[in-house]
């Protein structure tokens, strides 16, 4: 939860950043800007989100994972490996264009799909929690296809 | 786990589970000079449904009272009577402007100068100070056609109760002049939203059915939502975040403590008490699924209702117990399903445009009603049990999550206005009530932005 609020940044950074698809960040897209002064510490939510990538996306009303949101996960699965002792959270969120208790099971199936994913690649699965939050958690806050794309997601935090 | 943030009073405990108890009604005799009707034959003098189409003229002058305290009162009372019936649409009370005679309780009314301002029924009240904090409250109905007393009662209660003394004669003329009980004397348990759309603020609250004596229940530390009153006690379902863990609660509105509902492994949401308020049905998130469990609330054993793999849930009683319509995307996309309460005979009922979400079943039995999710724009509807008979009310951007009022005539849910760009400016949350037939669509007013609104029963 402590990490939230560098989640957010990053966000707006995204939305600032980029006009087409949603993309996992990296260190080349600018995120340095809001990263810590002297750099993220190996192993931290703020190297994670630099240097790894913390989400991955959904189309609409979906829960599959894309090869894009495979390469992202593979990446976090090859970052957990290289730091056992860290643990994660990921919180499967929704656009509004679900109604809220559908979009709970809806984030819960996104979470739960990226986790198994990293399982299956050789994280523990004890390492890994999960919640979904359904519409409620928009990291973008327009109304507009764009804004939807990047609230459908899994976010992988340091918990 | 929130904190409380109110002192809150048993409500249902207080009035000891009937009007009868707390506030000691006694039936008036017709004055001298007056005709009453007769008490055993049925009162109605008109049908909803004309109603609808020409709500009845009604004339509700301050009531009457020996002291200025009682007179100011009797002024508010008066008030609360007049917003209940001119807000369900099937009453319009006229302009006191107009009104050329005081009505106080025992007088006769003056027949044609209440006929000539076009009042169909009169409601005439005195207001008394009863001592010790509490009040006495008289109200006749006249009916002005026949020149005949209706009803007279006289209540006497705590000072402190006297909107719920307004309300309760606002249902007795709705049942008096309509012929089915009211739904004035009820309240909204709903999400207050606050702070910013990437993080709203999410508590707790309930009010009164015009929006008086709003309280926010929990401190907005977790994350709730979906609210449900129970059928006869003072508690209330719902979902909260509380560390992290998001689950369904019980809160007891007389002592504010909550209490987590049965050991899960994952997440529980969406419940409902069923009819006879014994268990509470809800769901369970179960891999890439959610299922449908029913809890007996008493024993604390769970039986599960469906295992399809799929997303199944907002399910919901039919009043007497036997069915349980809920959402599935069991055959692809969302749509509503019947089922017997033990899981069997389940049916697909909705077939129209786009998906279908949130039914709720009506507490006469005869309908469900549902959000429609288009590809542009989403729906309220309503559609008979067996799918048959839809009809959309309401449509928006967002319109979600209806809620019957206790005698099945009206809806509330609520209503999203999208953001206008990308900072997320003008987007809100509204609560809005509508009559099943469409009509008297109105803003609910709350003092947040507020969605997740459902109706307690009548008397609650």
């Amino acid at each position: 939860m402590k990490m939230k609020l560098f989640g957010a940044f990053a966000a707006l950074a995204l939305l600032a950043a980029c006009s087409g698809t949603p993309a996992p960040k990296t260190a080349s897209t600018g995120s340095g800007a809001v990263a810590a002064p002297s750099g993220p510490v190996p192993g931290s939510e703020q190297d994670l989100v630099a240097n790894v990538g913390d989400r991955v996306f959904y189309k609409f009303n979906a829960s599959t994972l894309s090869s894009d949101a495979k390469a992202t996960l593979d990446r976090q699965a090859g970052w957990l490996g290289k730091y056992p002792n860290v643990q994660v959270q990921i919180a499967g969120n929704c656009d509004d264009r679900g109604t809220e208790e559908y979009n709970l099971a809806l984030g819960e199936r996104r979470a739960n799909a990226a986790r198994d994913y990293l399982v299956a690649k050789g994280v523990a699965a004890s390492r890994i929690t999960t919640i979904s939050y359904g519409k409620d958690r928009p990291v973008a806050m327009g109304d507009n296809e764009q804004a939807w794309a990047q609230n459908r997601n899994a976010i992988t935090a340091v918990h | 786990m929130d904190r409380n943030t109110n002192f809150l009073l048993p409500r249902r405990a207080l009035f000891a589970g009937s009007a009868a108890a707390a506030f000691a009604p006694v039936l008036l005799a017709t004055p001298a000079g007056a005709a009453s009707a007769p008490a055993a034959a049925p009162s109605a003098v008109i049908d909803v449904n004309r109603a609808r189409a020409a709500p009845i003229p009604v004339a509700i002058p301050d009531f009457a009272g020996a002291d200025a305290d009682s007179r100011a009162l009797g002024h508010n009372i008066a008030q609360v009577i007049t917003a209940d019936l001119a807000n369900c649409g099937l009453f319009k009370p006229i302009d006191p402007a107009g009104f050329v005679q005081n009505a106080a309780t025992g007088d006769v009314p003056d027949w044609s100068a209440w006929r000539n301002i076009g009042a169909q029924a009169l409601i005439s009240g005195r207001v008394a100070d009863a001592g010790g904090g509490k009040v006495r409250v008289e109200f006749r109905l006249w009916d002005i056609l026949p020149q005949q007393q209706i009803q007279g009662t006289a209540y006497t209660t705590a000072n402190s109760n006297w909107r719920r003394i307004s309300h309760i004669i606002a249902d007795v003329v709705y049942e008096r002049l309509l012929g089915e009980k009211g739904y004035f004397d009820t309240r909204i348990v709903y999400v207050a939203n606050t702070g910013p759309r990437s993080r709203r603020t999410k508590r707790l609250a309930v009010m009164d059915q015009d929006s008086a004596n709003n309280r926010f229940l929990t401190d907005g530390t977790w994350m709730v939502l979906t609210p449900r009153f129970h059928p006869t006690r003072d508690e209330i379902a719902y979902m909260s975040y509380a560390n992290d863990r998001p689950r369904v609660y019980i809160f007891d509105l007389a002592s504010g403590r909550q209490r987590l509902l049965g050991e899960w492994q994952g997440m529980t949401f969406a419940p409902r008490f069923s009819p006879d308020g014994a268990s509470v049905i809800l769901s369970a998130t179960h891999d890439i699924g959610s299922n449908i469990f029913v809890l007996d609330l008493a024993g604390g054993h769970e039986r599960q209702l469906t295992n399809s793999g799929a997303i199944d849930t907002s399910p919901c009683f039919s009043p007497d117990g036997s069915q349980i319509v809920f959402n599935s995307d069991r055959g692809g996309d969302q749509q509503l399903y019947v089922m017997n309460a033990d899981g069997g005979n389940v049916r697909r009922i909705s077939y129209g445009q786009g998906r279908y979400a949130t039914p709720v079943w009506s507490p006469r039995g005869d309908l469900i009603a549902f959000t429609r999710l288009g590809s542009g724009n989403w729906s309220i509807g309503v559609m008979q049990p067996d799918g048959s008979g839809e009809r959309i009310l309401s449509e928006g951007f967002s319109v979600e999550g209806p809620t019957f009022c206790p005698n099945g005539r009206v809806l509330m849910f609520w209503r999203d206005t999208p953001a206008r760009n990308a900072s997320g400016a003008g987007y809100s949350s509204r609560l809005v009530s509508i009559d099943i037939t469409g009509f008297n669509e109105r803003m609910v007013q709350t003092s947040t932005d507020a969605s997740d609104p459902a109706w307690s029963p009548l008397g609650a």
